[in-house]
């Protein structure tokens, strides 16, 4: 019972926030509430009894990532008035109409259970010991797809460095 | 509803425990200083100075709140309870003693044995980046908003070598949760005298572990973010009476749950080498097993206090190098030798 009252709380805090997110004029403040939305989620985590994926959820995302976020808003941010104007473009009717439609899209296969498929079976293993649970199984069965990550991740590393880190522009060279 | 009684009194009493540990932790560093700059320090309130802490508390309630017309109201409010709130609830996982037998029931002297024990620390660390940069940010003037940016860079920095330290400690212990990281400590022994501390096992990891926690706190030489030389005092210029006050607060009590997590980590925690059997759980035993782990945490709280009145601090750069181009790559290096040396010695 207590579980399910925690549930609704949290949930209603995430859709809450997440608006928020969306509504904020002002970039610290949509950030902010983003940091809020992934803690809700985080807690939703928790109440599947998830641990170790809540924990990475906080560290990850709610303690680097967004803080690497309000850090470049914070620093772009300097001297200029904080708040976005809304975007005026010609196609803006249209995403908005495209929008509406995706969603309403989820909402119907989430009802029929269209996209879903039967509900998951909860593995045993997996509520006895989470992290073991999850070392296995990405070291056995889902060694590829892990490898193929972080590939990616190296490879997004090195594209970073390179675009940021441009070469000196070159002195003329030296009269001999 | 008896396991929600035990709980609630752990909880009152570590929360209670940490606070009178912050009020005494500000005298101690106010006598410490003072021994090391050949002064007295406070010595008029009670004997010894000892009720000085009473006597800060009720200047800091008495004090006038300002709120500075420029900050943006609701962050500037927010910000002291976003930093003091994940410094507190840090503790909770640290295990301050083994198991205490009261009324015929076993107590595990532990708020929440969560089996993700050390991520839950790193995870509350982690949010208390934003008690600060909220803090610069809000506050609305230059030099708060100087000393927020150079602690989220300084903090993001200093994490990733924090949690890769500790990949060798639990590779060497195979769990994440404290209790049973203590428990491996405590129940191996190296060359048959020497307990099998994680200091011994991982010495290059402690080492990092105790730098990165150092900045992580933002204690000299890492307090760029305050440097009062530059900033005034960084992100809390703008702050007065109480709402400082949880500032520091918060700063001391993240010292606390730090030194407790070095303690606990490579320090067998509640463990007393030699004089006593790991599995003895009498009374006297257990609260033996509490004053051990008080005695270590005490000893790295000394440590910190130590090194901020011996040391200068850093430049900012040399800070930064210290993180990425020292720290991070030892840290990983770390990792390499111990899973080699695991492999081969199987």
């Amino acid at each position: 019972m207590m579980e399910l009252y925690l549930f609704y709380m949290f949930a209603a805090v995430a859709i809450g926030s997440s608006l928020l997110v969306v509504l904020f004029r002002n970039p610290v403040n949509c950030a902010l509430s983003l940091v809020a939305t992934l803690f809700c989620v985080a807690a939703l985590f928790v109440l599947l009894e998830a641990y170790f994926l809540a924990a990475v959820q906080i560290i990850v995302y709610a303690g680097a990532i967004m803080v690497l976020f309000l850090f470049v808003i914070m620093l772009l941010n300097l001297g200029h008035p904080e708040v976005l104007e809304p975007s005026t473009g010609k196609y803006r009717k249209l995403s908005v109409v495209l929008l509406v439609a995706i969603l309403a899209l989820q909402i119907t296969s989430m009802a029929t259970r269209w996209m879903g498929g039967p509900a998951a079976e909860p593995d045993a293993g997996m509520l006895e010991d989470n992290i073991h649970y999850i070392g296995t199984l990405l070291y056995t069965d889902f060694l590829f797809p892990f490898e193929i990550v972080s590939l990616i991740l190296l490879v997004a590393l090195v594209g970073v460095m390179v675009l940021v880190k441009r070469e000196p522009r070159r002195a003329t060279a030296p009269n001999p | 509803m008896d396991y929600a009684l035990v709980s609630l009194i752990k909880i009152l009493a570590v929360i209670g425990g940490l606070l009178g540990a912050v009020a005494y932790l500000v005298l101690a560093e106010r006598k410490i200083s003072a021994y090391i700059q050949n002064r007295l320090g406070p010595n008029r309130v009670g004997p010894w100075g000892l009720l000085q802490p009473l006597a800060d508390g009720l200047k800091f309630m008495f004090k006038e709140d300002v709120i500075p017309t420029h900050v943006n109201r609701v962050l500037y409010l927010a910000a002291p309870v976003a930093i003091l709130i994940p410094a507190l609830m840090g503790f909770a996982v640290v295990p301050f003693g083994d198991t205490i037998t009261i009324m015929g029931r076993t107590i595990r002297l532990q708020v929440a044995d969560l089996n993700i024990g050390i991520l839950y620390i790193l995870a509350t660390a982690s949010l208390g980046v934003y008690g600060v940069v909220l803090a610069g940010w809000a506050s609305n003037s230059k030099y708060a908003l100087l000393g927020g940016i150079r602690a989220s860079a300084q903090m993001i920095s200093y994490e990733l070598s924090l949690g890769l330290s500790l990949i060798g400690v639990l590779m060497v212990s195979g769990t994440l949760e404290l209790n049973e990281i203590v428990v491996s400590q405590a129940t191996h022994s190296l060359f048959g005298f020497l307990p099998r501390w994680n200091v011994f096992a991982q010495p290059l990891a402690f080492l990092i572990f105790t730098v990165s926690a150092f900045a992580e706190a933002n204690r000299l030489p890492f307090d760029l973010p305050e440097s009062e030389q530059e900033l005034v005092a960084g992100y809390h210029s703008e702050y007065s009476s109480m709402k400082f006050a949880m500032f520091f607060m918060a700063e001391y009590a993240h010292m606390i749950t730090a030194s407790a997590v070095i303690a606990t980590l490579f320090f067998g925690g509640w463990h007393v080498p030699w004089l006593l059997d790991p599995l003895d759980t009498s009374l006297v035993a257990s609260l033996l097993k509490v004053a051990a782990f008080s005695v270590k945490t005490g000893f790295f709280l000394f440590l910190f206090l130590w090194v901020r009145w011996t040391l200068p601090r850093f430049r900012y750069d040399q800070v930064m190098r210290l993180g990425w181009k020292v720290l991070l790559p030892l840290a990983i290096a770390n990792v390499f030798i111990t899973g080699v040396l695991m492999v081969l010695g199987r």
